[in-house]
Parts: C-alpha cells; structure tokens; sequence
C-alpha cells in the first residue's frame, strides 16, 4: 500500500490516483461527519480527547489559549465550546492516551492541508518537523 | 534553575531571590518617541522591567520593538511582547534576533487575542504557530544559535524566554498543566492574567507548586488597578478570559464615584499582599490604563521601592 501512496512532499506528488482519491475521500467524508474535521493532514484527534484542534479559530495545537469565557464558549464564535474545554474533558473519559494532553504537538505542516492523514501516517509525511526542531527534541531527550 | 549567568536585569533579581515588580506600559499611538517616553518615564526606578506590548486586544499602537529601544534609551529595562496572532515564523525569528541586537533581554511569548477583539475584524489573522510553539522557537534560536529550519545563525539572540498563563479561564484544571507545558517548551518565567479571584489564583498556585513548575520557573501574579467600577464592568464584558467576580465589582462601585479611585487602589493593595504570601510566587505584574501613578502608587504602599541594584543593566 505504501509503495502505491507518494512519499513526496503534495507539491511535487504526481497527479492523484484512483487509491489516493478513495482513502481521500473515505477519511474527509467519515471524519468531517463525526468530527467537524479539518483536514490538516497530520492528525492528533487521539492526543485530543477526540475534539480536532483545528476547529479553534487560532489553531492551537497545545492548549487553549486565554481568553476562553467563565462559561467555557470560544471568544471567537461565542456559540460554540472552547475546542480545549472539550478536548480536556474528553481525554478524560478516554482509556488511552490521557497523558497525551501534557505532550508538546508540533508547529503544522501547512503543505498538508486538505490532503489524508491516512496517507501521510503510511507514508511517514506527517512525521516532519522542521530540522531545527527535531534537534532540539534530540538534544532535549538525550541531556 | 540551571543556568546562574544573568540574561538581564530581571533575571538577576529573580536568580537571587529577590521578589521583582514588573509592569506594563501605556499603549501609545503616535509616531514620535514623545508619547512612549511620557508613559515609561514615571515607571523608572519603580518597577524593575516594563512589558512592550504587541499590538494589544488585537488593536494596533506603536511597534513593541520601538517602543522597547526607547525604554532601553531612557534606562529602563523592556519585557518584549510576542503574539502569534499578526506574524508567521519566518517574521518572529526575524523580530526575536531584531530585539536581541537592539538590546532588549526579556521576552514574554503569548497567543494573542484575536483580530475579532480589534478594530480591524476584517483582517487576516495569522497564528500559523501557537504559543508553545513560539516559546520552543525563541529557545531554539538563543540555546542552539540555529533557526527553526535548523539553519546556523552567526550568533545567537540572548533573552530571558516568558510566557503566560490564564488560572481563570475555563478548562481551569488543564491550566495548570498547560502551565507546565509551557516551561516544558521553554518559558523561564510566567506573567499569569489579571487576579481579581483570590482563591482561584491559591488552588493554581498549590497545583503548580505540586507539579514542580515553580522549581523551574519563576511565576509573577498578574494585578490590575482599576479606577472605576465601569472600568472592572469593561474587563468583565468585553476582555476575554478576565474573571471579575461580582462582589470585587460592588466594592468599588459602593465607594462612590469620587472614592472609586482609591477603592481601586486599595482593592488591588489587598490582592497583591495575598498574592504575595503564595508558596511559589516571585512577584508581581502590575496593570493599569492610563494609571503610572497608580501603579507607582502601589509599589510603595507595598513597600516594594526603592528596587534593588543591579550589576547588569538594559544595553
């Protein structure tokens, strides 16, 4: 399957095939239907207490930022609940993943938007940072 | 704290112990330094470091990093805002290595409130990192001398890395660790959101103590000074994520329209003494619009000036 799937960054990918298409379409209709999902490519629904980051109004990837209200709505679309208040309770009621809400997510890779995380995760794309980043980690984990 | 050389002024006082006062400036809208030197000019000698702030409640005023040159003109040691709402990387590394050049040793990293808060609605905003994510970069650039790409620089920006935090605002359980994850990603110190609820600053405070963040990083309490009632109805209404209880609300409104000043001041004396008596405090963040001399005011009722010296001063 991975070989079918193109490693190379959307831009230089050749035209999509019929596969690509098909996981493509599976994912963006079954996660936009459940998850109000935004298609950013590199998804971490599961470290989010399954409420999609990408729907804050900021794009926040680690946490809410500070101008949620007293009453837990966003302050950008006061009709809708902070993103992170959902996410918080809802990696509460979660089995797996529950720490994952104290790990550092990393800046988004905007050349994923609107492609399938399905394919990235298969193909490894979604696993790029920037290289000054990834060292950082590196040095992080290793002192 | 693993690192004993002093960054900045600040960071002197904070390594060795002592309780700091920050503040922050006027904003100011003209494009001579005229309006920027009249704000900071009382602060001087009051306060150890002034906050620039960037383009705050999403409304624009003069440059931070303008406005931090000329505080570090005057003598008096800036605390440079970075939002992520009005830039990508590419313009806040370029910034973070303008301030350091500049001489500007203090940096507080934030979200940012959003354009819809301004009086430009209709403008793009930008957020293409979050604020953790800023931090992380800020530390990157000072502690590996490389850009986010990973590109060398010829020397690296050298500033004390901040951060905020909100302990008022909803999910107020993750706060803390959302905290905690910020000095993960790099923050040194924390300037919190304003405090008019005392206990809710305490159960943060009690929680960042236990999480061990307080070991790591330096926490200031966020206290403003309103000079009227319908100045705290303001906060209340129309700024995000302020919590202004009804009953702080009714204390200033009782005194009257000519005492409402003075209730002001005294209602923020009493929050910063409990502020100042929390387990892992190390000082304080003063606020106030169009109010230099209420902060001033503060300081020295607090018995907090004259602030002590410093070997290593702003330039």
């Amino acid at each position: 399957l991975a070989k079918t799937l193109d490693r190379r960054p959307p831009a230089e990918a050749s035209a999509a095939g019929g596969l690509r298409k098909a996981i493509l379409l599976v994912e963006k209709v079954s996660k936009e239907s459940i998850w109000d999902c935004r298609m950013c490519g590199q998804c971490i629904l599961h470290s989010t207490g399954l409420s999609c980051p990408m729907r804050c109004p900021k794009n926040l990837r680690n946490g809410p930022c500070g101008g949620v209200m007293v009453d837990g709505s966003c302050e950008v679309v006061p009709e809708m609940r902070c993103v992170w208040v959902e996410a918080w309770e809802g990696s509460r009621k979660l089995p797996l993943w529950r720490d994952h809400m104290q790990h550092i997510n990393k800046p988004v890779d905007w050349r994923l938007q609107e492609t399938s995380s399905w394919e990235n995760l298969a193909t490894g794309r979604d696993r790029y940072a920037p290289e000054g980043w990834t060292r950082y980690e590196e040095d992080e984990t290793s002192s | 704290m693993t690192e004993p050389a002093a960054r900045s002024g600040l960071h002197e006082l904070l390594l060795d112990g002592q309780f700091v006062v920050t503040a922050e400036l006027q904003t100011t809208d003209g494009g001579d330094p005229e309006s920027v030197k009249a704000a900071a000019t009382p602060l001087s000698g009051k306060v150890d470091a002034v906050n620039c702030t960037d383009n705050s409640a999403a409304h624009p005023h003069i440059s931070q990093i303008a406005a931090a040159k000329l505080l570090i003109d005057l003598g008096i040691e800036p605390i440079v805002q970075f939002a992520c709402r009005d830039r990508n990387r590419i313009a806040l590394q370029a910034d973070l290595l303008g301030v350091s050049a500049l001489g500007a040793r203090n940096i507080v990293c934030m979200t940012g409130d959003d354009v819809s808060a301004g009086d430009h609605p209709e403008t793009k905003p930008i957020y293409d990192l979050d604020s953790i994510h800023l931090l992380r970069m800020a530390r990157i650039l000072r502690d590996q001398a490389t850009y986010l790409s990973g590109r060398a620089l010829t020397s690296p920006p050298d500033y004390l890395v901040g951060a905020v935090e909100n302990p008022f605002a909803p999910p107020v359980d993750y706060r803390p660790i959302r905290l905690q994850k910020k000095v993960e990603a790099g923050a040194e110190f924390i300037q919190t959101q304003i405090c008019f609820n005392v206990d809710r600053m305490r159960e943060f405070m009690k929680r960042a103590v236990d999480l061990g963040v307080t070991e790591r990083a330096w926490i200031l309490g966020g206290v403003y000074i309103p000079r009227s009632a319908r100045a705290l109805n303001y906060l209340r209404d129309e700024v995000p994520g302020i919590d202004v209880p009804q009953d702080v609300v009714h204390r200033v409104a009782s005194a009257g329209r000519e005492r409402a000043e003075e209730a002001g001041i005294q209602l923020a004396l009493d929050i910063c003494r409990e502020i100042r008596e929390m387990p892992g405090i190390s000082g304080l963040h003063l606020m106030s619009i169009r109010g230099d001399r209420a902060i001033v005011r503060v300081v020295e009722e607090l018995g907090l000036v004259p602030r002590p010296e410093r070997a290593s001063i702003v330039g």
